[in-house]
């Protein structure tokens, strides 16, 4: 085991090296002239323009410009904001939070539906439900989720007053950021309804961000049913006289898991990608939307860095997944 | 396919036994109801989109400053002459939304070309050079790979800044990775192949080998990827728009739109609800009929995904 985790973190190191140069790359190749751009404005005095680009080190080789970006990652410094002047690491672990909380959200959503559907779905097979399932979760799959969450707001935001439109908490209340997680911040703060409050405001936002996962966990989860049910393992355990549920929860399910948590470690660069649109939609304070303003703002210390840790992210859970895989399953431990 | 189907032809008399390739793949591709439904649908917007400026009851932009926000005919208030309403400054729904199937088909099939080709050649060399040239550029891939594709395009669109050329570029690197990976893993399979051996003992250089040979016995899960990615890619170039990074207003693409009609989210659903609907109906027509094409081309895969 411990070669297995140890040949898998080799890997993962040209893959930094990779992104980090991918990163390096993504501020020098804007067209024209990097400090007019971030300056945004033209023709910038040529003392200031020379200081800026010394400040931001572009006055150098461009490989001596790499060492020094390394190094400088190297030692933990990840630049700061042109906006705020906030370290862009302070601004990512504030916001982080947010985005987990949101990401668990819409996991829990689309993990117990999606588990529940395509096993009931794969046990009934050829049954309205499953046709009812297969169908919905081939809509849910081709989604817009931006304009999904804008349906779901005019309906129960503007229409019904169910839930809020945006944010994560009213602002009725005052809750002190211990944690991040709303969530558990509201629970800590003994303010009357806060908890109830942060709840409502999660509901829509993980739905929307869950949609697509669930659709792909119910497919998968229908697929590898079916094909753990035709094993000759349950068959015996059928024959051997145990209860339906006894097969199916303890037998079944344990073995059809294994495709099915490959499927959630990849449905995390999803749920990235899906945060950005999902945060923007119901303003909801986390690392896509502030990927989007940054953007927009040509803040490029944050866009550059930011896109880095969220590359890691993505590396780190999908390693956490690989290991997960080979511990489950053998097959794949053993496999040069 | 071709090398086995020739085969077959010298051996016993074909025509009788076996049906065309392409009679036989329609045939189970027409058995899927789902995926006719889809081809059908794609049918039809394809002749929307092409013949946009004739099927379009009014030009895109022609803004009718007395019909501000008009409901859809069938609703009260609307009228006839504007069949699926108004938007915030009275331009035709009706005739944006055809219009936008132009941008979002020319979107999509630009960006699976233009990902496709270089995908099959960058596969195609990984596959056949696995010690020198198959590292470097799997790697490379894995580097894509490790980025949410929606954030990959976003920065690609941040750096070269929005519009519509660039929004097919963004969208075609980042569809790249996926060739580049189907096409070595089925590379790699038919090199192991005898008829491979075949002909390299008959003679053939690595360029016949790659094309002539191997390729055509690859295109199978090529062509299936090269569907979904054609919904996927429209889905992000909506994405794009409604975010403000992709093609520019008041250019009539869907996602654009969508982005404008969010402040009258609580007066007008129709311009908020039909540009959306508008690519969830492409998406998931293309996806039938990828599923279709799947079952069809690769009966191996039908319980796969």
């Amino acid at each position: 085991m411990l070669s297995f985790i140890a040949r898998r973190l080799a890997l993962l190191i040209p893959t930094f090296f990779g992104i980090t140069l991918l990163t390096f790359a993504l501020i020098r190749l804007i067209p024209g002239d990097p400090v007019e751009v971030m300056m945004g404005e033209r023709r910038v005095d040529p003392e200031l323009h020379a200081q800026a680009m010394e400040r931001l080190g572009l006055n150098k080789p461009l490989y001596q410009q790499y060492f020094d970006y390394i190094g400088q990652l190297a030692s933990g410094n990840l630049g700061e904001s042109l906006r705020t002047r906030t370290s862009v690491w302070n601004e990512f672990t504030t916001l982080f939070p947010a985005t987990l909380e949101l990401a668990f959200g819409a996991l829990i959503f689309a993990g117990t539906f999606g588990l529940l559907a395509g096993m009931i779905a794969a046990l009934k097979r050829g049954s309205l439900f499953d046709h009812g399932v297969m169908g919905i979760s081939l809509t849910g799959y081709s989604m817009p989720i931006f304009w999904w969450g804008l349906i779901l707001i005019m309906l129960f935001s503007v229409n019904l007053g169910w839930t809020p439109v945006s944010g994560r908490l009213d602002l009725l209340y005052d809750v002190p950021p211990v944690t991040g997680f709303m969530l558990i911040d509201t629970l800590l703060s003994e303010e009357e309804g806060a908890f109830l409050d942060a709840l409502r405001h999660l509901i829509l936002p993980a739905i929307v961000l869950g949609t697509i996962p669930l659709a792909v966990i119910a497919r998968m989860t229908r697929s590898a049913m079916l094909e753990v049910l035709r094993e000759d393992y349950v068959r015996t355990a059928r024959a051997k006289g145990l209860s339906p549920t006894r097969v199916v929860v303890v037998h079944a399910l344990r073995n059809a898991l294994i495709p099915v948590i490959t499927v959630f470690g990849l449905q995390v660069g999803t749920l990235l990608a899906g945060a950005v649109l999902t945060e923007t939609i119901f303003a909801w304070p986390g690392i896509g939307k502030w990927l989007i303003e940054s953007i927009g703002a040509r803040d490029y210390p944050v866009v550059q860095n930011g896109i880095l840790l969220v590359a890691c992210l993505v590396i780190l859970v999908n390693f956490t997944v690989d290991i997960l895989y080979g511990l489950i399953n053998p097959r794949i431990r053993h496999q040069r | 396919m071709t090398t086995k189907a020739s085969l077959s032809t010298t051996a016993s008399e074909p025509t009788l036994y076996y049906p065309s390739p392409l009679r036989e793949f329609w045939t189970a591709f027409s058995r899927n109801k789902g995926a006719l439904a889809g081809f059908l649908y794609m049918l039809v917007l394809a002749f929307c989109a092409l013949f946009a400026p004739w099927v379009a009851p009014f030009d895109p932009s022609e803004q009718f400053r007395d019909n501000l926000l008009t409901p859809p005919a069938w609703l009260e208030g609307g009228t006839t002459q504007f069949l699926l309403g108004t938007d915030e400054v009275g331009r035709d729904m009706l005739s944006r939304l055809i219009h936008g199937a132009r941008l979002s088909l020319l979107i999509g099939l630009a960006s699976v070309v233009f990902s496709l080709i270089p995908g099959i050649l960058l596969g195609l060399l990984a596959g056949f050079s696995p010690t020198r040239l198959g590292p470097p550029i799997m790697r490379m891939m894995d580097v894509m790979l490790a980025l949410p594709s929606l954030l990959l395009a976003v920065a690609i669109v941040a750096i070269l800044g929005p519009g519509l050329i660039n929004t097919i570029f963004a969208i075609a690197i980042v569809s790249l990775p996926s060739y580049v990976r189907l096409t070595r893993a089925a590379v790699m399979t038919e090199l192991n192949r005898d008829y491979v051996t075949a002909s390299r003992i008959a003679g053939a250089g690595t360029l016949r080998l790659m094309f002539i040979s191997v390729l055509p016995n690859c295109m199978a899960p090529l062509i299936v990827q090269a569907t979904l990615s054609f919904s996927s890619a429209i889905l992000d170039a909506a994405a794009l728009g409604f975010l403000g990074l992709g093609v520019q207003p008041p250019t009539p693409e869907w996602g654009t739109m969508l982005a404008s009609a969010r402040d009258y989210i609580e007066r007008a659903w129709w311009v908020v609800s039909l540009p959306g609907l508008a690519i969830l109906l492409s998406v998931l027509a293309i996806n039938l009929m990828g599923d279709g094409l799947r079952d069809a081309l690769d009966p191996r895969l039908k319980n796969a995904a």
